[in-house]
Protein backbone atom coordinates (compact mmCIF):
# COMPACT_ATOMS: atom_id res chain seq x y z
CA UNK A 1 0.00 0.00 0.00
CA UNK A 2 1.44 3.38 -0.90
CA UNK A 3 1.59 6.20 1.58
CA UNK A 4 -1.60 8.20 1.62
CA UNK A 5 -1.38 11.73 0.33
CA UNK A 6 -1.08 14.08 3.25
CA UNK A 7 -1.80 17.75 3.53
CA UNK A 8 1.34 19.70 2.58
CA UNK A 9 1.15 21.88 5.70
CA UNK A 10 1.69 18.89 8.00
CA UNK A 11 4.92 18.94 9.94
CA UNK A 12 7.29 16.00 9.82
CA UNK A 13 9.17 14.68 12.84
CA UNK A 14 12.91 13.95 12.51
CA UNK A 15 11.97 10.28 12.06
CA UNK A 16 9.57 10.82 9.16
CA UNK A 17 11.76 9.15 6.52
CA UNK A 18 12.29 6.17 8.80
CA UNK A 19 8.53 5.76 9.34
CA UNK A 20 7.92 5.73 5.60
CA UNK A 21 10.82 3.31 5.05
CA UNK A 22 9.37 0.98 7.71
CA UNK A 23 6.01 1.00 5.93
CA UNK A 24 4.25 3.17 8.50
CA UNK A 25 0.72 4.21 7.57
CA UNK A 26 1.04 7.97 7.93
CA UNK A 27 -1.93 10.02 9.14
CA UNK A 28 -2.37 13.62 10.28
CA UNK A 29 -2.20 13.98 14.07
CA UNK A 30 -1.89 17.28 15.96
CA UNK A 31 -0.49 18.96 12.85
CA UNK A 32 2.10 16.24 12.21
CA UNK A 33 2.31 13.33 9.81
CA UNK A 34 2.52 10.40 12.22
CA UNK A 35 2.49 6.61 11.81
CA UNK A 36 -0.78 5.10 13.05
CA UNK A 37 0.56 1.58 12.51
CA UNK A 38 3.28 -0.32 10.67
CA UNK A 39 2.91 -3.52 8.64
CA UNK A 40 2.71 -5.65 11.84
CA UNK A 41 -0.62 -3.97 12.67
CA UNK A 42 -2.04 -2.47 15.87
CA UNK A 43 -2.80 -5.79 17.58
CA UNK A 44 0.70 -7.23 17.06
CA UNK A 45 2.35 -3.91 17.96
CA UNK A 46 0.33 -3.71 21.17
CA UNK A 47 1.15 -7.28 22.23
CA UNK A 48 4.80 -6.87 21.30
CA UNK A 49 5.09 -3.84 23.58
CA UNK A 50 3.53 -5.74 26.49
CA UNK A 51 5.77 -8.78 25.91
CA UNK A 52 9.05 -7.32 24.63
CA UNK A 53 9.76 -3.72 23.66
CA UNK A 54 8.24 -1.13 21.37
CA UNK A 55 9.76 2.05 19.96
CA UNK A 56 7.47 5.06 19.64
CA UNK A 57 8.18 8.39 17.98
CA UNK A 58 6.69 11.04 20.25
CA UNK A 59 8.68 13.93 18.80
CA UNK A 60 5.44 15.79 18.14
CA UNK A 61 5.09 16.43 21.86
CA UNK A 62 6.20 19.80 23.20
CA UNK A 63 9.50 19.90 25.05
CA UNK A 64 10.65 23.08 26.74
CA UNK A 65 12.97 24.40 29.41
CA UNK A 66 11.64 26.95 31.85
CA UNK A 67 14.41 29.01 33.42
CA UNK A 68 14.36 31.38 36.34
CA UNK A 69 15.25 34.96 35.35
CA UNK A 70 16.78 35.85 38.70
CA UNK A 71 20.39 34.77 39.19
CA UNK A 72 20.02 32.33 42.06
CA UNK A 73 21.80 29.01 42.42
CA UNK A 74 21.34 25.61 44.02
CA UNK A 75 18.28 24.83 46.13
CA UNK A 76 17.33 28.50 46.34
CA UNK A 77 17.06 28.62 42.55
CA UNK A 78 14.90 25.49 42.50
CA UNK A 79 12.75 26.83 45.32
CA UNK A 80 12.13 30.01 43.30
CA UNK A 81 11.33 28.38 39.94
CA UNK A 82 9.16 25.78 41.69
CA UNK A 83 7.24 28.47 43.60
CA UNK A 84 6.57 30.23 40.30
CA UNK A 85 5.39 27.06 38.54
CA UNK A 86 3.23 26.02 41.48
CA UNK A 87 1.00 29.01 40.68
CA UNK A 88 -0.02 27.09 37.51
CA UNK A 89 -0.27 23.47 38.74
CA UNK A 90 -1.53 21.72 41.90
CA UNK A 91 1.49 19.43 42.26
CA UNK A 92 4.39 19.60 44.68
CA UNK A 93 7.17 21.01 42.51
CA UNK A 94 9.23 22.43 45.37
CA UNK A 95 9.67 18.98 46.83
CA UNK A 96 11.16 17.48 43.65
CA UNK A 97 14.67 16.11 44.14
CA UNK A 98 17.19 16.71 41.34
CA UNK A 99 16.36 14.27 38.53
CA UNK A 100 12.79 13.65 39.72
CA UNK A 101 9.81 13.84 37.34
CA UNK A 102 6.27 14.75 38.32
CA UNK A 103 3.03 14.26 36.37
CA UNK A 104 0.86 17.32 36.84
CA UNK A 105 -1.94 19.43 35.39
CA UNK A 106 -2.04 22.97 34.05
CA UNK A 107 -5.26 24.43 35.43
CA UNK A 108 -7.43 27.41 34.52
CA UNK A 109 -8.99 29.77 37.10
CA UNK A 110 -12.02 27.52 37.43
CA UNK A 111 -9.93 24.44 38.05
CA UNK A 112 -10.49 23.16 34.51
CA UNK A 113 -7.65 21.14 33.02
CA UNK A 114 -5.72 23.03 30.32
CA UNK A 115 -3.32 20.14 29.76
CA UNK A 116 -1.47 17.37 31.53
CA UNK A 117 2.30 17.43 31.51
CA UNK A 118 5.55 16.05 32.86
CA UNK A 119 7.75 18.34 34.94
CA UNK A 120 11.35 17.44 35.76
CA UNK A 121 13.83 19.11 38.07
CA UNK A 122 17.12 18.63 36.23
CA UNK A 123 20.26 17.32 37.85
CA UNK A 124 23.43 19.40 37.87
CA UNK A 125 24.35 22.40 39.95
CA UNK A 126 24.30 24.78 36.98
CA UNK A 127 20.78 23.70 36.00
CA UNK A 128 19.03 24.39 39.29
CA UNK A 129 16.46 27.07 38.61
CA UNK A 130 15.33 25.19 35.50
CA UNK A 131 12.38 22.86 34.90
CA UNK A 132 12.15 20.53 31.92
CA UNK A 133 8.59 20.28 30.61
CA UNK A 134 6.89 17.85 28.23
CA UNK A 135 3.35 18.75 27.11
CA UNK A 136 0.84 17.36 24.63
CA UNK A 137 1.45 17.95 20.92
CA UNK A 138 -1.96 19.45 20.22
CA UNK A 139 -1.67 21.81 23.20
CA UNK A 140 1.93 22.94 23.01
CA UNK A 141 1.40 26.34 21.38
CA UNK A 142 -1.34 27.23 23.88
CA UNK A 143 0.53 25.80 26.87
CA UNK A 144 3.73 27.60 26.05
CA UNK A 145 2.02 30.94 25.57
CA UNK A 146 0.01 30.41 28.78
CA UNK A 147 3.18 29.70 30.76
CA UNK A 148 5.05 32.62 29.19
CA UNK A 149 2.27 35.08 29.96
CA UNK A 150 1.69 33.88 33.51
CA UNK A 151 5.37 33.78 34.44
CA UNK A 152 6.49 36.85 32.51
CA UNK A 153 9.40 38.57 34.23
CA UNK A 154 9.92 35.60 36.55
CA UNK A 155 10.93 32.82 34.23
CA UNK A 156 11.79 32.41 30.56
CA UNK A 157 10.44 29.52 28.50
CA UNK A 158 12.55 28.03 25.70
CA UNK A 159 10.76 25.46 23.52
CA UNK A 160 13.15 22.74 22.39
CA UNK A 161 11.91 22.54 18.81
CA UNK A 162 15.10 20.92 17.55
CA UNK A 163 14.82 17.86 19.73
CA UNK A 164 13.17 14.54 19.00
CA UNK A 165 11.54 12.37 21.68
CA UNK A 166 11.65 8.58 21.44
CA UNK A 167 9.86 6.24 23.82
CA UNK A 168 11.12 2.71 24.36
CA UNK A 169 8.49 0.77 26.29
CA UNK A 170 8.05 -2.79 27.48
CA UNK A 171 9.53 -5.41 29.81
CA UNK A 172 12.67 -5.70 27.63
CA UNK A 173 13.23 -1.95 27.38
CA UNK A 174 15.93 -1.79 30.07
CA UNK A 175 17.77 -4.77 28.60
CA UNK A 176 17.64 -3.26 25.12
CA UNK A 177 18.85 0.16 26.24
CA UNK A 178 21.64 -1.09 28.54
CA UNK A 179 24.35 -1.65 25.86
CA UNK A 180 23.65 1.80 24.34
CA UNK A 181 23.22 3.66 27.64
CA UNK A 182 24.75 1.79 30.59
CA UNK A 183 23.57 4.47 33.04
CA UNK A 184 19.89 4.16 32.12
CA UNK A 185 19.30 1.02 34.16
CA UNK A 186 20.03 2.88 37.40
CA UNK A 187 17.05 5.19 36.89
CA UNK A 188 13.86 4.32 38.70
CA UNK A 189 10.33 5.15 37.59
CA UNK A 190 9.80 8.92 37.21
CA UNK A 191 13.50 9.78 37.29
CA UNK A 192 15.52 11.53 34.61
CA UNK A 193 19.21 11.78 33.89
CA UNK A 194 21.46 13.29 31.27
CA UNK A 195 23.59 10.55 29.75
CA UNK A 196 25.20 9.24 26.60
CA UNK A 197 22.99 7.03 24.48
CA UNK A 198 24.65 5.50 21.44
CA UNK A 199 27.45 8.04 21.95
CA UNK A 200 25.18 11.09 21.99
CA UNK A 201 24.21 13.13 25.05
CA UNK A 202 20.48 12.68 25.73
CA UNK A 203 17.97 13.32 28.46
CA UNK A 204 16.66 9.92 29.49
CA UNK A 205 13.63 9.52 31.72
CA UNK A 206 12.15 6.31 33.07
CA UNK A 207 8.54 6.98 32.23
CA UNK A 208 6.02 6.39 29.49
CA UNK A 209 2.42 6.04 28.45
CA UNK A 210 1.88 2.30 28.25
CA UNK A 211 1.84 1.09 31.87
CA UNK A 212 5.04 -0.85 31.18
CA UNK A 213 8.58 -0.19 32.29
CA UNK A 214 10.32 2.01 29.78
CA UNK A 215 12.17 5.15 28.86
CA UNK A 216 11.66 8.39 27.04
CA UNK A 217 14.76 9.72 25.33
CA UNK A 218 15.07 13.37 24.36
CA UNK A 219 17.71 13.61 21.64
CA UNK A 220 18.94 16.27 19.20
CA UNK A 221 16.86 16.03 16.01
CA UNK A 222 19.92 15.35 13.86
CA UNK A 223 20.83 12.29 15.96
CA UNK A 224 17.34 10.84 16.26
CA UNK A 225 17.32 8.70 13.14
CA UNK A 226 20.59 6.95 14.03
CA UNK A 227 19.40 6.34 17.59
CA UNK A 228 16.05 4.94 16.42
CA UNK A 229 17.82 2.60 14.00
CA UNK A 230 20.22 1.45 16.72
CA UNK A 231 17.27 0.60 18.97
CA UNK A 232 15.32 -1.09 16.18
CA UNK A 233 18.36 -3.23 15.35
CA UNK A 234 17.63 -5.20 18.52
CA UNK A 235 15.57 -8.33 17.89
CA UNK A 236 13.18 -7.52 20.70
CA UNK A 237 12.21 -4.07 19.35
CA UNK A 238 9.42 -3.26 16.91
CA UNK A 239 8.30 0.21 15.81
CA UNK A 240 4.90 1.06 17.28
CA UNK A 241 2.34 3.51 15.89
CA UNK A 242 -0.23 5.78 17.44
CA UNK A 243 -2.94 3.11 17.23
CA UNK A 244 -1.24 0.79 19.70
CA UNK A 245 -0.09 3.77 21.76
CA UNK A 246 -3.77 4.53 22.32
CA UNK A 247 -4.85 0.97 23.18
CA UNK A 248 -1.84 0.55 25.50
CA UNK A 249 -2.52 3.74 27.44
CA UNK A 250 -6.23 3.01 27.69
CA UNK A 251 -5.61 -0.45 29.15
CA UNK A 252 -3.20 1.26 31.56
CA UNK A 253 -6.03 3.61 32.60
CA UNK A 254 -4.08 6.70 31.52
CA UNK A 255 -5.94 9.79 30.35
CA UNK A 256 -5.72 11.23 26.86
CA UNK A 257 -6.00 15.01 26.88
CA UNK A 258 -8.84 16.34 24.74
CA UNK A 259 -10.80 13.13 25.32
CA UNK A 260 -10.72 11.93 28.95
CA UNK A 261 -9.73 15.29 30.39
CA UNK A 262 -10.16 18.83 29.10
CA UNK A 263 -11.08 22.30 30.28
CA UNK A 264 -14.58 21.13 31.27
CA UNK A 265 -13.14 18.53 33.67
CA UNK A 266 -11.28 19.09 36.92
CA UNK A 267 -8.74 16.95 38.78
CA UNK A 268 -11.29 15.62 41.27
CA UNK A 269 -13.90 14.49 38.72
CA UNK A 270 -11.08 13.08 36.59
CA UNK A 271 -9.87 11.09 39.61
CA UNK A 272 -6.52 12.76 39.34
CA UNK A 273 -6.74 14.21 42.85
CA UNK A 274 -3.62 12.21 43.70
CA UNK A 275 -1.74 14.86 41.72
CA UNK A 276 -2.77 17.48 44.30
CA UNK A 277 0.01 17.44 46.88
CA UNK A 278 -0.83 17.37 50.60
CA UNK A 279 0.84 20.73 51.21
CA UNK A 280 -1.10 22.27 48.33
CA UNK A 281 -4.40 20.99 49.76
CA UNK A 282 -3.66 23.03 52.88
CA UNK A 283 -2.03 26.08 51.32
CA UNK A 284 -3.89 26.23 47.98
CA UNK A 285 -2.32 28.82 45.70
CA UNK A 286 -3.02 27.02 42.42
CA UNK A 287 -5.62 28.06 39.81
CA UNK A 288 -9.15 27.13 40.81
CA UNK A 289 -7.94 26.05 44.26
CA UNK A 290 -11.08 27.11 46.08
CA UNK A 291 -13.35 25.17 43.72
CA UNK A 292 -11.11 22.10 43.63
CA UNK A 293 -10.57 21.96 47.40
CA UNK A 294 -14.34 22.29 47.77
CA UNK A 295 -14.84 19.30 45.46
CA UNK A 296 -12.30 17.33 47.48
CA UNK A 297 -14.42 17.90 50.60
CA UNK A 298 -17.90 17.51 49.13
CA UNK A 299 -17.11 15.08 46.34
CA UNK A 300 -17.53 15.73 42.64
CA UNK A 301 -20.93 15.26 40.94
CA UNK A 302 -19.37 13.16 38.18
CA UNK A 303 -16.42 10.83 38.17
CA UNK A 304 -14.14 9.25 35.62
CA UNK A 305 -14.52 5.46 35.70
CA UNK A 306 -13.28 2.39 33.90
CA UNK A 307 -15.93 0.45 31.96
CA UNK A 308 -15.79 -3.20 30.99
CA UNK A 309 -18.48 -3.83 28.36
CA UNK A 310 -19.91 -7.36 28.32
CA UNK A 311 -19.55 -9.18 25.02
CA UNK A 312 -17.14 -8.15 22.32
CA UNK A 313 -18.57 -4.89 20.96
CA UNK A 314 -16.31 -1.90 21.71
CA UNK A 315 -18.03 1.26 22.99
CA UNK A 316 -16.34 4.24 21.37
CA UNK A 317 -15.87 7.82 22.48
CA UNK A 318 -19.21 9.63 22.73
CA UNK A 319 -21.26 6.52 23.57
CA UNK A 320 -24.04 7.38 26.02
CA UNK A 321 -24.04 5.61 29.37
CA UNK A 322 -27.47 4.93 30.87
CA UNK A 323 -28.86 3.41 34.07
CA UNK A 324 -31.18 0.40 34.13
CA UNK A 325 -34.15 2.66 33.33
CA UNK A 326 -32.49 4.18 30.29
CA UNK A 327 -31.74 7.59 31.82
CA UNK A 328 -28.47 9.09 30.61
CA UNK A 329 -25.91 9.10 33.43
CA UNK A 330 -22.74 9.79 31.49
CA UNK A 331 -20.67 9.37 28.40
CA UNK A 332 -17.71 7.31 27.20
CA UNK A 333 -14.59 9.42 26.61
CA UNK A 334 -12.29 6.68 25.24
CA UNK A 335 -13.13 3.20 24.11
CA UNK A 336 -11.48 0.46 22.14
CA UNK A 337 -10.77 -3.24 22.08
CA UNK A 338 -8.02 -4.04 24.57
CA UNK A 339 -5.71 -6.58 22.95
CA UNK A 340 -4.14 -7.64 26.28
CA UNK A 341 -7.50 -7.73 28.04
CA UNK A 342 -8.95 -9.70 25.14
CA UNK A 343 -12.14 -7.68 25.17
CA UNK A 344 -13.48 -4.16 24.92
CA UNK A 345 -12.34 -1.54 27.44
CA UNK A 346 -13.49 2.04 27.91
CA UNK A 347 -13.40 4.97 30.24
CA UNK A 348 -15.89 7.72 30.73
CA UNK A 349 -17.68 9.93 33.21
CA UNK A 350 -20.78 8.93 35.18
CA UNK A 351 -22.82 10.53 37.96
CA UNK A 352 -20.97 9.77 41.16
CA UNK A 353 -23.66 7.50 42.58
CA UNK A 354 -23.00 5.08 39.71
CA UNK A 355 -19.21 5.31 40.02
CA UNK A 356 -18.54 2.54 42.50
CA UNK A 357 -16.81 -0.61 41.41
CA UNK A 358 -19.07 -3.39 40.17
CA UNK A 359 -22.05 -1.15 39.38
CA UNK A 360 -23.83 -2.32 36.24
CA UNK A 361 -24.65 0.34 33.65
CA UNK A 362 -25.67 0.26 30.00
CA UNK A 363 -23.81 1.52 26.97
CA UNK A 364 -25.89 2.68 24.03
CA UNK A 365 -23.95 1.28 21.08
CA UNK A 366 -25.73 1.87 17.77
CA UNK A 367 -29.04 2.36 19.50
CA UNK A 368 -28.89 -0.86 21.48
CA UNK A 369 -28.32 -0.98 25.26
CA UNK A 370 -25.42 -3.24 26.16
CA UNK A 371 -24.43 -4.04 29.74
CA UNK A 372 -21.11 -2.89 31.16
CA UNK A 373 -19.53 -3.04 34.59
CA UNK A 374 -17.77 -0.18 36.37
CA UNK A 375 -14.28 -1.53 36.70
CA UNK A 376 -11.20 -0.30 38.57
CA UNK A 377 -8.33 0.88 36.40
CA UNK A 378 -5.77 -0.01 35.17
CA UNK A 379 -7.35 -2.81 33.14
CA UNK A 380 -3.91 -4.43 32.87
CA UNK A 381 -1.47 -4.14 35.80
CA UNK A 382 1.26 -1.52 35.65
CA UNK A 383 4.83 -2.80 35.52
CA UNK A 384 6.75 0.30 36.49
CA UNK A 385 10.33 0.00 37.67
CA UNK A 386 10.11 1.30 41.22
CA UNK A 387 13.14 1.14 43.43
CA UNK B 1 -20.38 -20.04 -7.81
CA UNK B 2 -20.38 -17.02 -10.07
CA UNK B 3 -17.83 -14.22 -10.25
CA UNK B 4 -17.19 -11.74 -7.50
CA UNK B 5 -18.66 -8.28 -8.01
CA UNK B 6 -17.76 -5.21 -5.97
CA UNK B 7 -19.21 -1.95 -4.66
CA UNK B 8 -17.24 1.27 -4.45
CA UNK B 9 -17.51 0.82 -0.65
CA UNK B 10 -15.36 -2.33 -0.90
CA UNK B 11 -18.02 -4.98 -0.34
CA UNK B 12 -17.99 -8.05 -2.57
CA UNK B 13 -20.97 -10.11 -3.61
CA UNK B 14 -21.34 -13.48 -5.33
CA UNK B 15 -24.72 -14.49 -6.69
CA UNK B 16 -26.09 -18.00 -7.15
CA UNK B 17 -29.72 -18.84 -7.74
CA UNK B 18 -31.02 -15.50 -6.53
CA UNK B 19 -29.01 -15.62 -3.30
CA UNK B 20 -26.21 -13.11 -2.83
CA UNK B 21 -23.38 -13.99 -0.44
CA UNK B 22 -21.37 -10.95 0.61
CA UNK B 23 -18.28 -9.86 2.49
CA UNK B 24 -15.58 -7.21 2.42
CA UNK B 25 -12.76 -7.08 -0.09
CA UNK B 26 -9.15 -8.02 0.60
CA UNK B 27 -8.31 -4.34 0.18
CA UNK B 28 -10.90 -3.34 2.80
CA UNK B 29 -9.70 -6.01 5.24
CA UNK B 30 -6.13 -4.75 4.87
CA UNK B 31 -7.19 -1.14 5.35
CA UNK B 32 -9.20 -1.93 8.48
CA UNK B 33 -6.43 -3.91 10.13
CA UNK B 34 -7.09 -6.36 12.96
CA UNK B 35 -10.83 -6.97 13.13
CA UNK B 36 -12.04 -7.53 16.69
CA UNK B 37 -15.82 -7.44 16.35
CA UNK B 38 -18.41 -7.94 13.63
CA UNK B 39 -22.01 -6.89 14.11
CA UNK B 40 -24.42 -8.66 11.78
CA UNK B 41 -28.11 -7.97 11.13
CA UNK B 42 -31.01 -10.12 12.27
CA UNK B 43 -32.17 -12.82 9.92
CA UNK B 44 -35.24 -11.60 8.10
CA UNK B 45 -34.07 -7.99 7.98
CA UNK B 46 -34.96 -6.31 4.73
CA UNK B 47 -32.48 -3.95 3.11
CA UNK B 48 -32.11 -1.82 0.02
CA UNK B 49 -28.90 -1.50 -1.92
CA UNK B 50 -26.60 0.93 -0.09
CA UNK B 51 -28.26 0.56 3.32
CA UNK B 52 -26.03 0.01 6.32
CA UNK B 53 -26.19 -3.71 6.99
CA UNK B 54 -23.29 -4.60 9.28
CA UNK B 55 -20.47 -3.05 11.28
CA UNK B 56 -16.89 -4.26 11.31
CA UNK B 57 -14.68 -2.98 14.11
CA UNK B 58 -10.91 -2.90 14.32
CA UNK B 59 -8.95 -1.86 17.42
CA UNK B 60 -9.00 1.66 16.10
CA UNK B 61 -12.44 2.26 14.64
CA UNK B 62 -15.88 1.01 13.64
CA UNK B 63 -16.67 0.82 9.91
CA UNK B 64 -20.12 0.54 8.42
CA UNK B 65 -20.76 -2.12 5.81
CA UNK B 66 -23.41 -1.46 3.18
CA UNK B 67 -25.75 -3.83 1.39
CA UNK B 68 -24.36 -4.42 -2.11
CA UNK B 69 -27.82 -5.43 -3.35
CA UNK B 70 -31.40 -5.19 -2.10
CA UNK B 71 -32.97 -8.18 -0.42
CA UNK B 72 -33.77 -10.06 2.77
CA UNK B 73 -31.12 -11.46 5.12
CA UNK B 74 -31.43 -15.25 5.13
CA UNK B 75 -28.19 -16.30 6.80
CA UNK B 76 -25.37 -14.72 8.77
CA UNK B 77 -21.86 -16.04 9.42
CA UNK B 78 -22.30 -17.01 13.08
CA UNK B 79 -18.67 -18.17 13.32
CA UNK B 80 -17.54 -14.54 13.25
CA UNK B 81 -18.97 -14.02 16.75
CA UNK B 82 -16.11 -16.00 18.27
CA UNK B 83 -13.55 -15.50 15.52
CA UNK B 84 -13.95 -12.04 13.94
CA UNK B 85 -10.33 -12.20 12.73
CA UNK B 86 -11.46 -14.72 10.10
CA UNK B 87 -12.45 -11.63 8.10
CA UNK B 88 -8.76 -10.62 7.99
CA UNK B 89 -7.52 -14.12 7.25
CA UNK B 90 -9.91 -14.99 4.45
CA UNK B 91 -12.14 -12.02 3.57
CA UNK B 92 -13.44 -13.57 0.35
CA UNK B 93 -13.97 -17.07 1.74
CA UNK B 94 -14.46 -18.16 5.37
CA UNK B 95 -14.76 -14.51 6.35
CA UNK B 96 -18.03 -13.96 4.47
CA UNK B 97 -20.59 -11.88 6.36
CA UNK B 98 -24.10 -12.81 5.28
CA UNK B 99 -26.45 -14.03 2.58
CA UNK B 100 -29.28 -12.02 1.05
CA UNK B 101 -32.26 -13.32 -0.89
CA UNK B 102 -32.17 -10.80 -3.69
CA UNK B 103 -35.34 -8.99 -4.70
CA UNK B 104 -33.96 -6.49 -7.23
CA UNK B 105 -31.58 -8.19 -9.68
CA UNK B 106 -31.03 -4.91 -11.57
CA UNK B 107 -28.88 -3.81 -8.58
CA UNK B 108 -26.07 -5.95 -9.97
CA UNK B 109 -25.69 -3.60 -12.92
CA UNK B 110 -24.32 -0.93 -10.60
CA UNK B 111 -21.47 -3.16 -9.35
CA UNK B 112 -17.94 -3.54 -10.66
CA UNK B 113 -16.40 -6.74 -11.94
CA UNK B 114 -12.99 -7.91 -10.71
CA UNK B 115 -11.00 -5.98 -13.33
CA UNK B 116 -12.94 -2.75 -12.81
CA UNK B 117 -12.54 -3.04 -9.01
CA UNK B 118 -8.81 -3.70 -9.32
CA UNK B 119 -8.32 -0.54 -11.31
CA UNK B 120 -10.64 1.33 -8.91
CA UNK B 121 -8.47 0.49 -5.88
CA UNK B 122 -5.32 1.17 -7.88
CA UNK B 123 -6.59 4.71 -8.45
CA UNK B 124 -7.15 5.10 -4.69
CA UNK B 125 -3.41 4.67 -4.26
Amino acid sequence: MTESILKPDLKATPLHDLHVELGGKMVPFAGYAMPVYYPAGIMAEHMHTREKAGLFDVSHMGQAVLKLEKGLSGDAAHEAIAAAFETLVPGDIKGLKPGAIRYSLLLDENGGILDDLMITRPEGEERQGELFLVVNAAMKAQDFSHIEIKLQGVARLTPLGARALLALQGPKAAQVLAPLAPDAEALSFMQMGEMDVNGVTCLVSRSGYTGEDGFEISVAAAEADALARALLAHNDVLPIGLGARDSLRLEAGLCLYGHDIDQTTDPVSARLAWTIAKRRRIDGGFPGAEHILGLLKKGAPNKRVGLAPEGRAPAREGTEITDGQGAIIGRVTSGTFGPSVGGPVAMGYVHSKFASEGTMVQLMVRGRARPARIQPMPFTPHHYHKS
Amino acid sequence: MNDYMYTDQHEWVCVEGGVAIMGISIYAAEQLGDIVYVELPDIGASVSQGDEIAVVESVKAASEIYAPVSGVVIEINEALGEAPDTVNEDPRGEGWLLKLKMNKPADLEKLMDEAAYDSFIEDLG
